[in-house]
């Protein structure tokens, strides 16, 4: 198991080093210009500087390469000098400086160069970190929730098999699976806020919970943006769920815990659902990386300035940088949540072997 | 048979247990694979229901602007805002009548006649995008299936692919590629072929493994041996003996292929990355709409339903196929 995690782990560096080449390349073909906001009366020669002070005077693969540097050398270094300095968990180690140097010219202590965005001019790490809760709150709270209805609706649905209660979840889990989400959540803003006017219809990210009464607002807001994405992931699940118990509810060892006299609530929820748990388990890891990517739909239907908002705006604002560095980001996501569902799968079920 | 008459001859006697072998009513022509399926396949309700709807949809989006034939782009600024015809109902004094039975948007256009242009593009690049899908899936999953040499490095690009984040390098190549085929083959052909090209290209990674998974099981079996001990070539092989094989998984994920390539469309359109702003598509129809939906909800509603429906029936229609498909559950 350990070996096979290994060389996983190894297959999966050339992997990113390949995508992240792909996406690169991709937005080399990109025909916007980063000094088209730039007055008209600024001169040429000077707007060549500008995009000189850019770094994109440079050749592709020296672009590339800086590129690389900055976010797995430099960054991690930034990284772990606020660790060193702010957090708690690493704040009484020493402070590290590694991602200051000393200017050979002047002398003077200079932070080093770190990837920025062409549309604020501030390092782009940052900025993710920023927008990170949002969208760790509004997108990871969905998932949790939709999985907490999916699994009961799952388990039930297959202990009774084309009961009314099968054939209405199955109802509405196609449904959910059915309705995208730039419609729901429209449709949930004019019956809820609109009609009824009891949930506001924007996610206010500058409001903070210091009390009871600020804490009800925040619930209240979460509550459209929460569910909607909550249907799609309780419908996938919960299908998933309901496929994995027909599977186990026929097997041979289910009827020799029968047989034997076990209770059936112990037949049902220990034998059968923690065989059952398997797969879904895999699944439930392949669908996180969307949670870091969080999703670009519902945050723009929302308002919720999270990270997929963040995406979505600077791929208008043609901030490539910034494009870059989000998409690599969710790469990164989905295969190091691919490898922990292969891993999990190889953990959880002593069947499989890897080696 | 109480009393037994004595044959007179051993002749006689094989005669008459070979008649009391014979089946006394005629025997039922047999039956062929397909018409198994299809009786399986009526047994489900909800995949029937699809079935037919989609079938209707298509055809009213194909034939409808000849039954309605309103110009969807004409304005008609003296009636715009008109309501819904239902909306009579609740409201006699309201803008609503059976000249436009759906409504008119707010410069006064059709809005009967713009769902059904805008259902003709999704159902187009839909199609277009499913079929483009399933053609390079296919061949990947029984290339790399069938030829082992190859089957390494196609599944190792399949697994690249898989891992690559869709939606935002979908958002990526439209920004990125909107300008060279709109020069080249006009503001809305230019975007259908892009938009049909990235659907196709980023959705045809689960179809090939599928298939990869089927040819390897099957290129093991007697039948595959004994077409190429008779010199058969591995074309003919694939044609004639691998790919009828494959047909129900590549059938299957060929509704799952509709299904996502008519959100994904719908999307692109929601996020304002889609189709020229003057072009109906049921996405975008429900993007314009949203700023203005507390006065006027049906125009979210009514591509929203639309949308919803379609694809709604394309999951039914792929769940219905699958259980029909499936030799293990037919007959139960």
């Amino acid at each position: 198991m350990l070996t096979f995690t290994i060389r996983r782990l190894l297959l999966s560096i050339p992997t990113l080093l390949f995508i992240s080449m792909v996406i690169f390349l991709l937005l080399q073909l990109a025909p916007g210009d980063p000094m088209a906001q730039v007055p008209l009366t600024v001169p040429p020669e000077v707007k060549q500087k500008m995009r000189e002070a850019l770094g994109l005077g440079q050749p592709i693969y020296v672009q590339y390469y800086k590129w690389l540097i900055q976010f797995f050398w430099v960054e991690p270094q930034v990284f772990l000098d606020w660790a060193t300095r702010e957090t708690f968990l690493l704040g009484w180690l020493p402070d590290t400086n590694f991602s200051t140097f000393i200017d050979p010219d002047t002398g003077a202590v200079r932070p080093v160069q770190r990837t920025i965005s062409w549309q604020t001019r501030s390092p782009i790490m940052d900025i993710v970190i920023q927008r990170m809760p949002q969208t760790l709150w509004v997108v990871g709270l969905s998932y949790i929730v939709g999985i907490l209805i999916a699994i009961p609706i799952g388990i039930y649905s297959a202990y009774r098999h084309y009961s009314l209660f099968d054939q209405a979840g199955t109802f509405i889990t196609m449904v959910g699976f059915s309705i995208p989400p730039f419609f729901t959540g429209p449709l949930l803003i004019v019956v809820f806020s609109v009609t009824l006017g009891w949930l506001p219809s924007i996610y206010d990210t500058t409001h903070v919970v210091t009390d009871w009464a600020s804490f009800k607002v925040q619930f209240m807001q979460m509550i459209m943006p929460v569910m909607v994405l909550a249907l799609q992931t309780t419908a996938q699940i919960s299908r998933y769920m309901r496929g994995a118990m027909l599977d186990n509810l026929n097997q041979d060892y289910v009827r020799t815990a029968r047989a034997k006299g076990l209770k059936e609530s112990s037949v049902v929820m220990v034998h059968v659902l923690r065989n059952s748990m398997i797969p879904v388990v895999t699944v439930i890891a392949l669908g996180m990386p969307a949670i870091f990517g969080g999703a670009i739909i519902t945050e723009n239907v929302f308002k919720v300035n999270g990270i997929g908002q963040l995406l979505l705006t600077a791929l208008f604002a043609n901030d490539l940088p910034m494009v870059m560095t989000l998409t690599f980001i969710f790469a990164i996501m989905i295969v190091l949540f691919n490898l922990i569902a292969d891993v999990l799968y190889g953990l959880l079920d002593p069947r499989i072997r890897y080696d | 048979m109480t009393k037994q008459a004595i044959p007179a001859s051993p002749i006689e006697a094989d005669i008459e247990t070979f008649g009391a072998l014979v089946d006394k009513e005629p025997s039922k022509p047999p039956r062929s694979q397909w018409v198994d399926v299809w009786q399986q396949f009526r047994k489900h309700k909800g995949a029937v229901f699809g079935g037919g709807f989609l079938l209707f949809i298509t055809l009213a989006v194909i034939f409808g602007p000849f039954l309605w034939d309103v110009d969807p782009k004409a304005l008609d600024i003296r009636n715009k805002n008109w309501r819904p015809i239902y909306q009579l109902l609740f409201d006699s004094e309201a803008k609503a009548g059976w000249a436009h039975p759906f409504g008119t948007d707010q410069l006064g256009r059709d809005i009967m006649a713009q769902m059904i242009a805008g259902g003709q593009v999704s159902m187009a690049v839909g199609w277009l995008a499913m079929a483009l899908a399933l053609l390079i899936g296919t061949a990947i999953g029984i290339i790399s299936g069938y030829f082992k040499k190859l089957d390494f490095w196609l599944m190792r690009f399949t697994d690249l692919v898989l891992s690559l984040p869709i939606l935002p390098l979908t958002l990526l190549a439209v920004t990125l590629f909107r300008q060279p085929l709109n020069s080249r083959f006009g503001p809305e052909g230019g975007m259908f072929i892009l938009i049909v090209g990235i659907i196709g290209l980023t959705s045809w990674m689960q179809t090939a493994r599928i298939v990869r998974g089927d040819i390897l099981a099957l290129k093991e079996r007697e039948f595959i041996l004994a077409a190429r001990s008779i010199g058969t070539r591995s074309g003919k092989i694939i044609r004639r003996h691998l790919l009828p094989n494959v047909i129900s998984p590549i059938m299957v994920s060929a509704t799952l292929g509709l299904a996502t390539a008519i959100i994904t469309e719908s999307a692109l359109s929601f996020l304002g990355v889609g189709f020229p702003s003057d072009f109906p598509t049921w996405g975008k129809l429900l993007s314009d709409a949203v700023s203005r939906m507390q006065e006027f909800p049906e125009r979210v509603l009514l591509p929203g339903i639309a949308i919803s429906l379609t694809v709604l029936s394309v999951n039914y229609l792929g769940d219905g196929l699958r259980d029909a498909l499936d030799p293990r559950l037919r007959g139960r």
